[in-house]
Formats: structure tokens, sequence, C-alpha cells
């Protein structure tokens, strides 16, 4: 795996206040990778620094080979980006923006006007982007972003605004680029979405990187429990069953449900005890913890060190 | 290759934005005007019409160039930067002074339409009104196009720098109208009451000439109301003009140092700037 992004030791600070704080990452070819963190937490200020549009206090950036701090830009043909609310000349119609940022990357206008349909733009991108709704400025920034093939692609909270098939549609999209050799780095609050999606997670607080790691490695990580939901037949609505672990969390949930918090390395076991008990079990849910539950753990243990 | 793309936008841009069409309107009119109103008080015997409307045309390039200059070119940075379009421009493969420098020339191309179509409509009129042109005059008012265009190029470099150094538009835009009231209006009257009170015994030629120099709007008032003989006996600044040690090379040095200095300060301010 070869990285096509470098941070190491970054810090950036602006007067007082420490926006990221000692970050260090590679990012690879072909890996999708979600960084999440609440606002201001150093997400947008981590991709302004690796395109250069601001300069690390400390520390050193790579980005596709260039130094984006010392003003190096050869490399930005092969990257997208697209910032939180992006905006456009409104003037100027969709097709023409598209065109002005195709030339920009000397890539042929024909293909780069062929992107505006792929995102959805069609008929929409001849009028004047000051007649647009924030979903149709989303998808133009979205086809701006996809031009000439990026082997980088920098996305600030790309889905917000986009309808859910759009958003669908842009997943396929840059999972497509990713395994084409891409590195994508996404930032986002939805994390539902991202859950399924990126192999990789990069938690951020107050400019910290408190976790990165997939989302397998975070949960072993956390030792969060794995919810295991037993709808059990012929119980008391109060009553536990007599093979429920003493010392694991058992609660019961409207009437016939029994719900275990299970720590990662006791899920079989206590399959194995619940099925050994007879056939009283209907069904079972195993639950692993979700990249909320993650994201909220890694926080609070975060807040809690010194 | 990058620059000429910039350049290309930002002349669409000011296509679209009816900046082209304000600009030539506002300055055909007042050219035409002044091309009629102003030959009312000479007549038309014996005068050379062509050098009457150079010397009125002048004098209102010195207010409005400046102010057209200022207005297009204030915003160009800090505007972009606050519209967030900058954002996604800088982080494409083009380098800041790149962008500054495609936004100059189309702005000057736009500056430069507006002024060669505008005036020219005056020579036209004239030429159909049956005037009588003879080509020392035609070359005066060449020249006096040209250097309303260098004119109009300092001012649009000095809107610039404002634009890099400040942090909104607001503030962009007080500072060009200062800038303007102090360049156009103020700095003459001070330096006319300076040197009436001064009465020549501590302000040498030599000073003035400096003091002359170091004002854009001076350095194109000279250029064009003493560089031709025929204009200047009009302008009455032909007694200055013997005085004046100050050669036309000289006051367009002078004019392309107005505006090459605050375009570099400009760059190397916008190439620090973070956003």
């Amino acid at each position: 795996m070869t990285g096509t992004v470098r941070v190491s030791d970054v810090s950036k600070a602006y007067g007082q206040v420490k926006a990221v704080c000692d970050a260090s990452f590679t990012l690879g070819q072909g890996e999708l990778v979600a960084l999440i963190g609440h606002n201001g937490a150093g997400k947008t200020t981590l991709m302004k620094l690796m395109l250069g549009l601001i300069r690390p206090t400390s520390g050193s950036i790579e980005v596709l080979g260039d130094n984006p701090a010392a003003g190096e830009f050869a490399g930005r043909r092969q990257l997208g980006y697209l910032p939180e609310n992006v905006s456009f000349d409104p003037a100027l119609t969709g097709r023409e923006t598209q065109a002005f940022y195709a030339r920009l990357k000397r890539e042929p206008v024909a293909k780069a006007l062929e992107l505006l349909d792929a995102v959805g733009l069609g008929a929409a991108s001849r009028r004047r982007v000051s007649t647009y709704s924030k979903g149709m400025r989303q998808r133009l920034g979205l086809a701006q972003a996809l031009l000439g093939q990026p082997r980088v692609l920098l996305l600030d909270e790309p889905t917000t605004g986009l309808d859910p098939e759009l958003r669908q549609t842009f997943y396929d999209i840059i999972a497509r680029l990713a395994a084409g050799g891409a590195t994508v780095l996404l930032s986002s609050h939805a994390l539902t979405e991202l859950e399924e999606r990126a192999g990789r997670v990069i938690i951020m607080n107050r400019g910290i990187k408190v976790a990165d790691g997939s989302i397998d490695e975070l949960r072993r990580l956390a030792r969060l429990p794995t919810r295991i939901r037993l709808r059990v037949a012929g119980l008391a609505p109060s009553e536990m069953p007599g093979w429920a672990p003493k010392d694991a969390t058992c609660r019961r949930l409207n009437g016939h449900i029994v719900e275990i918090d299970a720590a990662p390395e006791r899920k079989l076991e206590l399959l194995h005890r619940a099925t050994a008990a007879g056939n009283s079990v209907e069904d079972v849910d195993v639950v692993p913890p979700t990249l909320d539950e993650l994201y909220a753990h890694f926080l609070r243990q975060s807040e809690q060190a010194p | 290759m990058n620059v000429l793309i910039i350049v290309a936008k930002e002349i669409h841009q000011a296509i679209r934005n009816r900046w082209v069409l304000a600009a030539t309107l506002l300055l055909a009119g007042l050219a035409l005007s002044l091309t009629f109103l102003g030959s009312a008080p000479t007549g038309n015997v014996g005068v050379r019409a062509l050098d009457v409307v150079i010397v009125s045309l002048s004098s209102l390039t010195i207010f409005l160039v400046p102010l057209i200059a200022l207005l297009i070119s204030h915003d160009a940075i800090v505007g972009e930067m606050e519209r967030g379009t900058m954002l996604l421009l800088l982080s494409y493969p083009v380098a800041r002074w790149q962008v500054l420098l495609g936004k100059f020339l189309g702005h000057l191309a736009v500056l430069g339409f507006a002024t060669c179509l505008g005036y020219g409509a005056a020579v036209g009129a004239l030429a159909a009104t049956g005037s009588d042109i003879d080509s020392d005059s035609l070359l005066a008012f060449a020249a006096m196009v040209g250097s309303s265009v260098l004119f109009g190029a300092a001012f649009v470099a000095i809107g610039y720098l404002v634009s890099a150094l400040v942090r909104d538009r607001g503030t962009a835009a007080g500072i060009c109208i200062g800038l303007w009231l102090l360049l156009v209006l103020i700095y003459d009257m001070a330096l006319l009451g300076v040197l009436a009170l001064d009465q020549g015994r501590s302000i040498s030629a030599t000073v003035l000439n400096a003091l002359l120099l170091s004002n854009p709007t001076d350095a194109y008032r000279l250029i064009n109301l003493t560089g031709f003989a025929n204009v200047s006996t009009f302008a009455g600044m032909a007694g200055l003009a013997q005085s004046t040690s100050l050669t036309v090379p000289v006051l367009l040095t002078a004019l392309l140092c107005w505006t090459l200095l605050p375009l570099g300060l400009a760059a190397l301010a916008f190439s620090r700037r973070e956003l």
C-alpha cells in the first residue's frame, strides 16, 4: 500500500485556539476513510491543510508528492475537493462552471460535462447557478470534485442536502473510485451511512486524533458490549431466564425480549447457554456496537483523559 | 495557460454581470455630452475640436476611471473569499499569483474595452458632424486613451492590494472610497495649498516633481495636459509644461510603477493569506 497523503505531527493554532494538535496519519491508495468528529473538531482544518489553503503551525504534510504548505500544486490535477457549503459564481451556468474547472485541470470539456449528467444535474446545468437549490449546488460540487479521475478525493460533508437516491449514487461512485485505487477522505455527521462503507475511521475531538482504524478494530479497542436480544417464551414480565449470566447486564424489553450486554469474547458462550436451555428461545438478534456508539465512547474516553 | 483561463472567465463574468455594458455606456454617454456641450463656449472657429475634447475627457477620466477601476477590483480577492468561491478555486492546480494576474488582465481588458469604445464614440461623433481632425490631434487622442487605460490599471492594482489585505468586503469598499477621495481630490488641493503658503521658499522644483509623481492622478494629468503642445495651450497648463522637467516617458514610468508595485504587493499579501 502506497501512501498518497501523509500527515506527520501536524498542529495548527489560530491564536490561542488549537484547531489541530499533533495529528499524524497516512492514507493509502484505495482507502475509503471517514473523518468524524463534531463541529470544530478540526476536520475542515485538516482538509484545508492538505490543500495548502492554510499552513501548519508545526509538522509536515505531503499530498501526492507535493508539500502543499510550500505552494506546490502539481499533484492537484489528480485531487478532487468538495468544500463544506460549496459555492460558485452565481452569474455562470452549471455547464460554464464545470467547463472552467475542467480547463484548469486540463480535462476534456466534453467529458467533464458528462459528469453533470452522472450527478443528475441534467437539464438544470444550462441555468445560472444563482437559481440553484442547495442540493443542486451540492451536485455541481460533486461533479467538479470528480473531474479527471482523481487519485485523492477530499470531501467535506458531501452528502448534506442530497436526497436519498443521489446519496446512493454518490456512494456508488466513490466506492468505484476507491476500488480503482483512489484515496477518499470524507467527513460527515451521518455516521450510520458511513458504517457500512468506510474501510477506516478516524475520530477527531478538539483537534486531537482519538481513534484511527477499521470499524472492527475500533470495536475491539472500545470493548463495548454486543447486545444480544432473545425472544423467549413463557417468562413472567420481569423474570430473567435461569441461564442468564449473573455477571452480565440483562434487561427485559417489551414483554418477551431479553437483552443481554455481552463482552465481545463472551458472545458465543452466551448463545450456547441460551440454546442449551431448551426451545424456549424463539429468535435471536445480535447487534454489534454501532459507529454512533463507538464515536460516543471514544469521545468520552478522550474527555476523561487528562 | 492558467492565467488565460482565468482571464477568459473574468471577462465572461463581467459581460454576464453587465459590468462591461454599464462602464461602456457611462463613459460613452459622458464623452458624447462633453464633446457637444464642451465645444459650446469655444465655438467652432479656429479651434481644433478634438483638442478641446481631449482636455475635457482627460478631466473626466481623472474622476471616473479610478472609480470604475476600484469598484471592480476592491472585491476581487476578499469578495471571493467571503463568498467561498476562492476556497474551491485554490484547490485546483493553479498558483495564487496566476489567479491574481488572470483577474488583473481580465479586469484591465474590461476597462480598456469600455474606455476605447466610450471615448471612441466621441471621435466618431466629431467625425460624423464634419469637424476637421488632423493627425496630430488623433495621435494626442490615442495617447490620451492609452494613458487612461494605464491610469485605470494603476487603480485596479491598488484595489487588489486593499482587497488582499483586509478581512471583509465592507472594509475594502470603505478604504477604496477613501483612497479615491485622497488621490483624486484631496491630494491636489493640499498640494496647491502648501505651494501657495510656501511661496516657493522651501519647496524646490525637484520636491514638487517628486510630489507630482507620487500620485498617479497627477502623473496622468501631466501626461495629457502637458504632453502635447496644442493640447496644453487649451488646458491652461502651458506654463507648467514649460517649467516642469517631467517628460512623458518619466510620467509613464511613474504610472507603470503605480501599477506594478501595488500588484506585486497584492500578490505577496495574497500568497501569505490563509483562508
